[in-house]
């Protein structure tokens, strides 16, 4: 039996100096956002596996002299979590203003513009204007699919889609091809998102989507609302039906 | 073979070798292939039996023999007989048209211009285990390995020491991961025999991918069966049955020599089913990297293993205790299992006695850059950087100075000469702002730009980066920019100050090594070389005279402080 099937305790623990208790099967972030502790995170997403790649979920752990990722760590007896600092902050708010250096976020012309995880973010964190240079990148948008369109300008490469696609919908459509700030999100082998003959059209990833680059065809500016579909709780009910 | 079987064997080959009068030995490493050794192997062949000399004298092509700036390297090895003593001529620059002259010289004077002075530095300071067989034994036969020792601590260690036993040798020993990191290999050992797994793994981490370092390369090629043997000796001591050697697709030749020594140590009980007669049993499989260096992180070599996309992933947990496939996982370097085959061999105490500090045994670099003898060299630990540049290397060439030394490579930083009489150790080339790395060592003089080199392996970072994590995939990028800015005379101050908050930020939340010190090539060059940077943006100046568009020559101290 592996040790994540073993049968979970309570333990306790300090985030901020609040003293919480939790299962010893839930990461921090979990425990924190049961608490109402804002911790900001863009790749998590309740019910999908986690990579740990926004870096933005980054806390302070008493005697780690690393950083770790909130989403990646599980909750111990006596922990000690700083999930607010000066320092955080400041890394926080670099990394979403690296990701808008990165492609071309334009929110007055987004389909998600008001509905959108970033933007949410950047204005939560106080990042009202970047310092670093735009990178400007030439990338296409993939309107082959009849329903949805891939706009690769406002991807952050989080990796949700491909998750929920792998993972939930049991397609594998999304992959990511390349490295670096070439990376890009691709359907299939690279073949254009209309032609994917792995899509069930389920829209799972659409919905899933922090920013605009995956949406609804005909929604224009700030029409593109997402459903957020509740993975967590599906997966609890086909677990429990299954006993 | 058993290991009665296996001392058999090892006379009946020195035996054989004695019959012969003269050993010549032909460096086919990669350095000196790319100079047609080969061919001069060919030739070497041609010209004995052309002149009846084929019972007398055995021409074999054996591993790196170091200097590889003098390539083709060749030796011969001759007898002693009832006029003189056994001896060993090493002959540099050789060409295939010298061999004739070469072939005649056997049992007369040798070629005087050829010869290679194996009395210098070059060769007289260094300290050989890890590459104590390199360059002596031919790589593609394994009785030439078995004739010098090899698979004799395997079988020793399989027939006399429990798996505890081989575990608190190595702990002892005080052996530090080779690989760069220095991570205590005996506790890595114990901690995944500790693990448990219904199976677990061994990996060799061949996916070596610094610019400018070559030393897993040269052991791969020279002497595989070293590494095959710390690779089942691991095995037995943590209790995994299989292992995989990962190697990066560009070193071909690596890849054929242990493939090859896999299937011949096979044959020979070696390695496979029942090693040596016992009940152990240890597979080894040889896996190609696709040219991607973020697949020296573990967590990522793991997932090209697995057959994924190459990118890291957060530890915990640890590969000790979920790695492969989710089993317990034993990852060392090459040149770590390299050292295992002698520690067993002949004690902790003996390798513990070697080094300096919490540095033991010794330390194989990749000699490269502006210095006269470049190659591949093993020292002790605890030598100064100042007698591996000017002893081993032969200081930098007529009319230089050496400015800085690089290790570490795109991970490391530019120790400057002031530093130099520090010793090499795992812990003063990390407060000196530098690591000790997996090996390469760069040499640089007042030609080359500290802020053009910054640039360099900040591109290299960008280049290599698996775009996963936001502040290494975009983070390198933005540097480079900066960098690039600086380079061609049009940054200001506030794009100084943009680089240094870029390099906490990248350092500090990357996810894996690769972001977490992409950032130390310029964090150390700005530590010891701010003024050429200040040089560069204030009076538009590259005292190196590299960074095209700029002025070159100093920089009065009177302007830089103005």
């Amino acid at each position: 039996m592996s040790p994540t099937m073993t049968e979970a305790t309570v333990v306790t623990l300090k985030i901020d100096d609040r003293e919480i208790s939790a299962r010893s099967d839930q990461t921090v972030l979990e425990v924190a956002w049961e608490n109402d502790v804002f911790v900001p995170a863009l790749c998590h997403y309740e019910g999908l596996g986690d990579v740990g790649a926004c870096r933005l979920c980054l806390v302070e752990i008493k005697g780690s002299p690393k950083l770790t990722p909130a989403c990646a760590i599980k909750v111990v007896q006596d922990m000690e979590v700083i999930t607010l600092s000066e320092r955080l902050q400041k890394y926080r708010r670099s990394i979403i203003e690296l990701l808008f250096a990165e492609r071309n976020h334009i929110c007055s012309v987004c389909v998600s513009n008001g509905h959108c995880e970033l933007q949410w973010l950047a204005q939560k964190l106080g990042v009202d204007h970047i310092r670093y240079p735009y990178l400007y990148p030439k990338v296409s948008v993939d309107a082959s699919h009849e329903r949805f369109a891939l706009d690769h300008n406002r991807c952050i490469l989080c990796a949700r889609c491909v998750r929920a696609c792998d993972e939930v919908e049991g397609a594998h459509v999304w992959d990511l091809l390349g490295r670096g700030v070439d990376t890009r999100l691709i359907s299939d082998l690279g073949t254009p998102w209309g032609e994917s003959e792995t899509c069930t059209t389920c829209g799972k990833c659409v919905h899933i989507c922090p920013t605009g680059a995956l949406f609804e065809k005909g929604k224009s500016v700030a029409e593109m609302v997402h459903a957020r579909p509740r993975f967590a709780a599906m997966a609890r009910v086909r677990n429990n039906s299954g006993r | 073979m058993t290991p009665e079987e296996l001392t058999l064997a090892a006379e009946k080959e020195e035996n054989g070798s004695r019959a012969f009068e003269h050993i010549v030995g032909v460096c086919t490493s990669t350095a000196c292939l790319a100079s047609h050794s080969d061919k001069i192997k060919k030739e070497f062949d041609a010209q004995v039996k052309a002149k009846g000399l084929t019972k007398s004298v055995r021409v074999k092509a054996v591993g790196c023999c170091g200097l590889c700036a003098e390539g083709p390297m060749v030796y011969v090895e001759s007898q002693a007989d009832a006029e003189k003593a056994a001896e060993t001529r090493t002959y540099a620059h050789v060409s295939n048209e010298a061999v004739p002259a070469l072939v005649d010289s056997l049992g007369a004077a040798p070629v005087a211009d050829l010869a290679c002075d194996t009395a210098q530095p070059f060769f007289t300071r260094q300290h050989k285990i890890v590459l104590e067989h390199s360059g002596v034994v031919d790589p593609e036969r394994l009785e030439d390995s078995i004739q010098v020792g090899g698979y004799q601590a395997l079988l020793n260690a399989l027939t006399t020491m429990n798996p505890a036993d081989v575990v608190d040798t190595i702990m002892r020993s005080g052996l530090r991961g080779r690989g760069g990191g220095g991570f205590p290999t005996g506790l890595k050992w114990s901690t995944v025999a500790k693990a448990v797994g219904d199976r677990k793994y061994v990996i060799c981490n061949g996916d070596e991918g610094d610019p400018g370092a070559f030393m897993d390369r040269s052991v791969m090629e020279s002497d595989p069966h070293r590494v095959l043997e710390g690779m089942a000796i691991a095995g037995y001591a943590v209790g995994a049955t299989e292992g995989f050697v990962y190697v990066r697709a560009e070193y071909p030749l690596a890849v054929k020599r242990l493939k090859l020594a896999i299937k011949q140590a096979e044959r020979a009980g070696l390695l496979g089913a029942n090693i040596g007669g016992t009940h152990f049993s240890f597979k080894i499989d040889v896996r190609l990297g696709a040219g991607a260096f973020v697949c020296g992180e573990e967590t990522a070599l793991i997932a090209s293993i697995e057959g994924r996309r190459g990118s890291p992933r957060p530890r915990p947990p640890y590969p000790a205790a979920s790695g492969l496939w989710g089993f317990p996982t034993l990852i060392n370097n090459v040149e770590t299992f390299a050292n295992i085959a002698p520690i067993v061999k002949n004690g902790a105490e003996w390798y513990a006695a070697l080094g300096s500090g919490k540095s033991q045994g010794t330390k194989v670099f990749a000699l490269t850059g502006k210095v006269k003898n470049t190659g591949l060299i093993e020292v002790p630990m605890g030598i100064t950087l100042r007698e591996i540049v000017y002893d081993i290397g032969g200081g930098p060439f007529d009319g230089h100075t050496i400015k800085a030394v690089q290790t570490g490579g795109p991970s490391g930083g530019c120790i400057p000469e002031a530093y130099l009489d520090r010793p090499v150790e795992y812990e003063t080339l990390v407060q000196l702002g530098s690591i000790m790395g997996s090996g390469g060592l760069i040499a640089m003089d007042d030609t080359s730009c500290m802020v053009d080199v910054a640039r360099y392996f900040m591109e290299f970072c960008m280049t290599e980066s698996c775009g996963k994590c936001i502040p290494c995939r975009v983070g390198t990028v933005e540097m480079h920019a900066l960098l690039t800015k600086i380079c061609e005379g049009q940054a200001t101050m506030t794009d100084l100050e943009q680089l240094e908050e870029l390099c906490d930020v990248v350092r500090s939340t990357s996810l894996c090594g690769l972001g977490q010190t992409a950032p130390s090539p310029v964090i150390s060059t700005l530590r010891y070389f701010r003024e050429e940077y200040l040089a560069h943006i204030e009076h538009k100046t590259c005292p190196a005279g590299v960074c095209s568009g700029l002025k070159s020559g100093a920089v009065k101290a009177k302007e830089v402080v103005a």
